[in-house]
This record gives C-alpha cells, sequence and structure tokens, in this order.
C-alpha cells in the first residue's frame, strides 16, 4: 500500500516488462499488456505461450520475477492472492475449478467471501438474481453438487461465482474449453452482456475468432512474448493470425 | 488410471478377489464378530452393558483427538503424526495448571472444582491450539511445495520433539492424578458402576463436537475452511486467505487435542508421556475406520473402537484381553486401508481422496 497516490490513467491494468518463472523456466519473457476501462481484451496463442501464466501471474498465484503490475494505479505486483481479490479481481479459472463437494448456490456465495457487504443479504440476493438472469438454467440446480453438473453448466457456475465477487476487473481463462458449441455460442454472448453493464474483461482464449470478436483490442502471445498487439479488427485480418490461429487456409 | 490399477491386489490373490471370495470372508469376520458379542451378551449381560457405556465413553473422547487428525488431512492431505503428542501435553498442561498451580484435588469444593477445571480448559486449549500451529508454521508451511515424502518426516520428527519434552515434564513412569471430579456412582448395570466422572467426560465431549459442526457448518471461517480443503488455488482466488485458514485449522485441531488431553486425564485419572503415541495411534485408526477427512466418520469410528477396546478388554468369553488392544487396533487399520480405504462413510472422490 506504499504506492504512490494512483495516477489517473485510462488503463485499469497494466504489466509492464513482466518476466515469471515456473522454477527455473522463464515462462514469461517481459511481457507488456494494458486493460482500459470498460473494454474486452484479449490473449491469445498457442498452447504454452504464456497465457495463463499470464492471469497466473496478475492473481497472485505465480509473482514475477521482475517487472511491474499495476490495478487501478497501484502497485500489485508482488500482493497475496487474497488481497488480489479484495483490491477488485476476480477471476474464473481455466477448468472451472469449482467447489465439487458444495452445491451450486455455495459454490456462488464463495465468490463473495472478501465483500465488505457479503452480510447483506438483499445485495447478495439481487446479486444472486443477476446471476440467475444471465444463466437461468443455475437456479433450477441451485441445490445441486457442483461436481455433478455438466461442463457448460460447470462453466456458467465458475462465472457467476466470479460476479458475485463484484469485480472491477473479470479475468477469463478459456471459457468455452471442452464445450459443445450451443453452450460456446452461449458463454460468448454472456461476455458481451456483462461487459456492457461495464465490467472490463481479460479474456484468454485458444477459439480465437470468437474472442477476436468479442474483444475490442488483442494481444498474440508466443512464447512467453507478445507477438502482436492490435485492435481485433485488425488481428483478424492479419495474414499471420490468420493462418496460424484462426485456420483460414490459403 | 493409475490408482485404479494400484488399487487391484496382486498375483494369487487376483483369483480370489475376482471370485469375490475377498468380500464374504469380510462378511464373515463380521457375522463372527457379533456371534462373538451376542454369545458374552447371553452370558454376561450386565458386563456387555456396561462396557457398552464405558465403550461409548471413551469413544467420545478418542473422537476429539480423531477429529484433529481428519481436519488436518481434509486440509492438506497430511498426516500430523505430531498430533498425539499435542494431546499428551494437553493432558500435562492441566496436570499442570489444574493440580499444581490451582491445587485441585479430591477434597476440593464443588465451586473450585467447576472454576477450576474451566480454567484449566482454556489453557490447555490455548496451549495446545498454540502448539499446533507453530508445529505447522514451523515444519509444515515451509515444506507445502516439497514431495509428499518431506512433512511426513517432520511430522515424526515433531512427534519425537514433543515427547522429549513429555518426557522431561512428566518423567519416565505414569503419573497420577486425583479424583477431581465426583467419584459417585449414576447407575449400576448388573452390578457395575458407571461413575458420575466418567458421565461428566462423556457429556463435556458433545458441547465441543456441537460447537465444530457449528464452526465447519456455519462460519465465515469454516466456509474458508471448507473452500481450502476442497481446492487451494481457487479458494485463494475467491479471496481467502489460505495460509492464514491452514494456521487456523491447526489451531482448532489442537484446541481439541487440548479438551481431549484434559478430559483423558480426568477419565484415567493416569497420564504418561507415550500416552500420545499409544492414544494417537488408536484416534488415527478411528479417523481411518470412519472415512479420513470426514467428520462425522471421525466421531462414529472413534466410538466403535472405543467399544472394540472395551469389549476386547472386559468381556469374559473369549475375549483376546488387554495385551491385543494395539495388535486388533493395528489389524482394523491394515484391514481398512487394504480393503475400503475411504472408510465407513467416506466417498470414493476421482481424486482418490
Amino acid at each position: 500500500m506504499s504506492a504512490a497516490a494512483a495516477v489517473p490513467s485510462d488503463n485499469i491494468l497494466e504489466l509492464e516488462n513482466v518476466q515469471t518463472f515456473y522454477g527455473s523456466i522463464e515462462a514469461l519473457k517481459g511481457i507488456s499488456i494494458e486493460v482500459k476501462h470498460g473494454e474486452v481484451v484479449t490473449l491469445i496463442g498457442a498452447n504454452g505461450a504464456g497465457k495463463s501464466t499470464t492471469l497466473r501471474s496478475i492473481n497472485g498465484l505465480n509473482h514475477p520475477r521482475r517487472g511491474r503490475i499495476r490495478f487501478q494505479g497501484r502497485d500489485i505486483t508482488h500482493a497475496s492472492p487474497h488481497d488480489i481479490v479484495e483490491r477488485g479481481i476476480a477471476q474464473s479459472p481455466e477448468g472451472r475449478r469449482l467447489f465439487p463437494r458444495m452445491t451450486v448456490l455455495e459454490n456462488l456465495i464463495m465468490g463473495t467471501f472478501q465483500r465488505k457487504d457479503r452480510n447483506n443479504k438483499k445485495a447478495v440476493n439481487e446479486d444472486l438474481d443477476r446471476v440467475y438472469s444471465l444463466f437461468p438454467r443455475l437456479s433450477e440446480r441451485k441445490q445441486q453438487k457442483a461436481g455433478t453438473l455438466s461442463g457448460g453448466e460447470q462453466q456458467m457456475v465458475a462465472i457467476g461465482r466470479a460476479l458475485m465477487a463484484h469485480p472491477k476487473l473479470l479475468l477469463l481463462d478459456e471459457p468455452s474449453m471442452g464445450l459443445a458449441p450451443i453452450f460456446v455460442d452461449r458463454i460468448f454472448e454472456i461476455i458481451r452482456e456483462i461487459n456492457s453493464q461495464g465490467t472490463p474483461i481479460l479474456l484468454v482464449e485458444q477459439n480465437a475468432l470468437m474472442a477476436l470478436d468479442v474483444a475490442s483490442r488483442g494481444y498474440v502471445l508466443e512464447t512467453g512474448r507478445v507477438a502482436l498487439a492490435d485492435d481485433a479488427k485488425k488481428l483478424k485480418e492479419n495474414e499471420d493470425v490468420k493462418k496460424t490461429y484462426l485456420g483460414v487456409a490459403d | 488410471m493409475a490408482t485404479e490399477a494400484s488399487r487391484q491386489p496382486v498375483s494369487w490373490f487376483r483369483g480370489f478377489y475376482a471370485a469375490g471370495v475377498v468380500p464374504w470372508v469380510g462378511r464373515g469376520l463380521v457375522v463372527l464378530l457379533f456371534v462373538w458379542l451376542g454369545v458374552n451378551l447371553s452370558k454376561t449381560p450386565g458386563d456387555f452393558g456396561i462396557l457398552l457405556v464405558e465403550g461409548v465413553t471413551l469413544g467420545l473422547v478418542y473422537g476429539l483427538v480423531a477429529l484433529g487428525y481428519s481436519l488436518v488431512y481434509g486440509i492438506l492431505e497430511l498426516i500430523n503424526f505430531a498430533h498425539g503428542d499435542v494431546f499428551m501435553l494437553g493432558s500435562w498442561m492441566s496436570l499442570y495448571i489444574g493440580v499444581q498451580k490451582l491445587g485441585l484435588d479430591a477434597s476440593s469444593s464443588g465451586f473450585k472444582v467447576v472454576w477450576g477445571l474451566a480454567l484449566t480448559l482454556v489453557c490447555a486449549m490455548a496451549f495446545c491450539g498454540l502448539l499446533n500451529a507453530s508445529i505447522e508454521r514451523v515444519a509444515y508451511r515451509p515444506l507445502r511445495n516439497a514431495p509428499r515424502l518431506a512433512p511426513l518426516i517432520t511430522a515424526i520428527g515433531m512427534s519425537f520433539i514433543l515427547q522429549d519434552v513429555g518426557l522431561k515434564q512428566l518423567g519416565s513412569a505414569p503419573v497420577s492424578l486425583p479424583n477431581i471430579l465426583p467419584t459417585g456412582t449414576v447407575f449400576t448395570i448388573g452390578g457395575n458402576k458407571y461413575g458420575w466422572d466418567h458421565l461428566i467426560v462423556g457429556l463435556s465431549a458433545l458441547p465441543v463436537l456441537a460447537l465444530l459442526v457449528w464452526l465447519v457448518q456455519r462460519t465465515r471461517q469454516g466456509r474458508g475452511m471448507r473452500a481450502t480443503a476442497q481446492d487451494q488455488e481457487a479458494a485463494a482466488m475467491m479471496g481467502i486467505n489460505v495460509n492464514g485458514t491452514i494456521w487456523f485449522t491447526f489451531m482448532i485441531a489442537g484446541a481439541l487435542a487440548g479438551v481431549a488431553g484434559l478430559l483423558y486425564a480426568l477419565y484415567s485419572t493416569n497420564i504418561a508421556y507415550d500416552q500420545g503415541f499409544t492414544l494417537g495411534l488408536i484416534a488415527f485408526t478411528s479417523a481411518v475406520l470412519g472415512g479420513i477427512g470426514n467428520l462425522p466418520g471421525a466421531v462414529l469410528g472413534a466410538i466403535l473402537i472405543g467399544l472394540i477396546q472395551q469389549f476386547n478388554e472386559g468381556l469374559s468369553w473369549h475375549a483376546p484381553g488387554s495385551d491385543w488392544t494395539q495388535s486388533i487396533v493395528f489389524a482394523i487399520l491394515i484391514l481398512i486401508l487394504v480393503f475400503r480405504p475411504e472408510g465407513l462413510l467416506g466417498e470414493r472422490t476421482p481424486e482418490g481422496g
């Protein structure tokens, strides 16, 4: 908290030359990324390019060895994960990571764990209603154990749980992975809807086409570096991106 | 697939297993056990009755210790081998505060006994809670990302260290305590007396168990514990202070061992530096029998083990006797681990827990 007073800026999140290691392996070799207020930014790239590591550097699970991460102008490079959540960054992790032996409702309530108004029943219920209106299916499954849900339903709970935290910034890690096409479309609609209500989103996706459709800007990661950074529309037109990530034949 | 394969018995054994022989052997053993109990019941119903009541009483005390193993295993998948010795030091602390400092004995007035024991209880709980949490901080947390064997070895090391502390404080011979609780008779079954001291010990365990259920199921800390037990990283992403929650869990487990240490000292009026090893084994077996990590299971397992011990040591028709108690407890542990590793109430989870 000793950081200097917050500098007014368009950026809610800034990564500056971040280098993160797994043991002795340098997974991020100096990455600089920005997320502005209200926008959807996507990180695309192959397996092992460093997309998830970038998110783990932001959420405090893998602290960078060098570089800086600023959230709302304050340095969070070495903050602990629970502190970072408290500052307003919530995440729907890769592989959903629900609490399998808790019910859907209990999982959603876990999202409110660090909120100051977590004991305000009315506020919590309003947020639950908001999640249920985004995912009507979840209100039918409230009392079901999360471990017994289908993949698509689990993804809904994971996103809903992150929303219950009232995030100022939402991190979504591979939300479409392993889902049936009909669910994939629905998830991307939801991402648009959440963003239109004002929450900025940093989206990590293997489904680059869908991700670039929903995002305003994108970063292409390759082996721990930013290979390309541009408007999402321009990235979609880029020949290299087309060939490598969008599966467009020559 | 790997865990599935490792569960399969090997070689010649597989033939029996496949033919369904093993479950029938198991069922046969259970039938024999009930026949043995039935014959004893008809021969000496009075003895059987009192042993039943005493077994439940003792089982409740074991349950408090077993819960400590289960709580810690549930959250870290670590067997805290030092736990039995934390319990032993709880008994020592009860002796030190209750008898040596406050001077409680058989002639103390009822009023003095009540506040004296209340104060002793608070001291034993605080001491054991802090001790257990410090062990976590010193011996387990630095090894959080080390191979699973490493914290197991430090756990055994901590157990020896605590035992030596107990040896220094208590000496090598068992130490007797005065009868602080009233020893009058509550009721008799077939001429066998059940004393007030045992009833008070048994009943004291109940509110502690209720408090624990409330803590785990209803409070914010409890939700943090359950979330951390199910997925540490996901818990951190919810804003839960994972290290703090683990520390708190050790604190609670230690406090339970402190309660058990006092109750056991009052129950047996005899404590020894190595009681943590013997009773730790019994409590650990209880936790495994009930399904390690499962809290109601730990209490159920402890009551069953308490009954088995009492029946074994007290029944007259073909009972192996107290010399065999440890062997029987170990045999149960081995049988459970081989044939039903998830215990009586545990679930077979995909992760193999």
